[in-house]
């Protein structure tokens, strides 16, 4: 039941995209499209889910003066692997988000929880932990993304809704990340208060 | 003068058509953190524009020669942020000593950088392009100006917002972030100048 209760935290309460406005690099980077937002969530909640569990394990053998560089190399491994495996096994989506894909060793998400949480807490809850804010993240990223390709393309995951001349490209490029994230926080702010 | 040419677009580019912050969309958290006055957004740009260049340098020669010739590119990703944090680390040590006046106006900035995307970004961006060492420091510099850039603008403006009446539900971040987004669309004005300057100089 506890587990659970952490689980959701992660997803609605602490929502790391919404709430909290961690991450926010990847978030504007990457979501020129529901695909490519949806994959740089999924390839930051392994990362996320990964270095918790191994985090809380280690917890206790690691002195406190030099645990933000040790938690630094977990993360830096675990990235470094993903980065190997990607390039292997999805080199298109690998192509597309570049230079974001190491960069999520930086991502602010994976190191305040590891910090935060998984430092402190069991390797069950971290677990669950990592996989509700990763999930939240990515359900974010799919959100922003979905809504920059519905409006700048008249996609959605490839799929033709309209004529892609009603597109506008102004979403897909850099501003129309700002403008959507900001409406998109206002449309939370509402929903939270309601 | 072909050279000096080329450092100008570098310089150009970097700046306006591919800004940093508003084109590439790295080191949007101190960009989002620290605009709230424009004299904190020109402390975080010295600090910043210090610890890029240095970082810059010192990740050059690492990949150059130490995992270059010892076959560990794919090491790459966990030895550049070691070093960004060491130096970040020996950046705060040294200036204690050495300039107190200056740790006491960028000392609450300097931790923060580690975690500024932009600057592992730039490290790996110089050598995915494959500039040589001269170039890539330039081309940090010419970054770091650029974040500068967006970032006393962008403050600036955050400053006469707090003048403005906003809805509510948008207050803070949102209309922050649209904020963002128009400045951006500005910034789009630029594309295409740095093939016009490479016409016009005839590169």
């Amino acid at each position: 039941m506890n587990n659970l209760k952490v689980l959701l935290n992660g997803i609605i309460k602490e929502n790391p995209t919404f709430v909290l406005l961690l991450g926010m690099c990847p978030t504007l980077g990457t979501t020129s499209s529901a695909l490519n937002g949806m994959s740089m969530g999924l390839a930051t909640m392994f990362v996320l889910v990964c270095s918790n569990v191994v985090i809380s394990l280690v917890k206790n053998l690691i002195p406190d003066m030099v645990r933000i560089p040790s938690f630094i190399v977990v993360i830096a491994s675990f990235v470094t692997a993903l980065q190997m495996c990607m390039q292997a096994f999805v080199p298109d989506i690998y192509a597309t988000l570049g230079l974001f894909i190491p960069l999520i060793v930086v991502n602010c998400i994976i190191l305040g929880r590891a910090e935060a949480f998984a430092s402190k807490k069991g390797v069950i809850p971290s677990l669950f932990d990592g996989i509700g804010m990763g999930f939240g993240f990515t359900l974010a990223l799919t959100i922003l993304g979905a809504a920059r390709e519905i409006l700048g393309t008249g996609k959605i995951f490839g799929y033709e809704l309209w004529s892609e001349g009603y597109g506008m490209l102004m979403f897909v490029l850099a501003p129309g990340a700002f403008i959507v994230l900001g409406y998109l926080i206002a449309v939370m702010n509402k929903l939270k208060k309601a | 003068m072909e050279t000096v040419y080329q450092y100008l677009i570098v310089f150009i580019t970097a700046i306006f058509v591919n800004n940093v912050v508003l084109s590439q969309i790295l080191g949007i958290c101190p960009f989002l953190g620290v605009s709230k006055k424009v004299n904190t957004a020109l402390g975080m740009t010295g600090a910043v524009a210090f610890v890029l260049v240095l970082a810059t340098l010192v990740t050059y020669l690492l990949q150059y020669y130490v995992l270059n010739p010892l076959a560990l590119e794919y090491l790459q990703t966990i030895a550049f942020i070691l070093v960004i944090a060491a130096l970040v680390q020996l950046v705060e040590i040294i200036l204690k000593k050495v300039s107190p006046s200056l740790y006491q106006a960028l000392g609450v900035f300097l931790p923060l950088i580690t975690t500024n995307c932009a600057v592992l970004g730039v490290a790996i961006l110089v050598i995915q392009k494959e500039f040589n060492l001269v170039m890539g420091v330039w081309y940090a510099l010419s970054t770091a100006l650029g974040f500068g850039l967006a970032l006393i603008v962008f403050a600036g403006i955050r400053e006469q917002l707090n003048l403005v009446p906003v809805p509510k539900g948008m207050q803070g971040v949102s209309i922050a972030l649209v904020t963002a987004g128009l400045l951006a669309m500005a910034f789009m004005g630029f594309s295409g100048v740095d093939n016009g300057l490479k016409v016009f100089l005839g590169l």
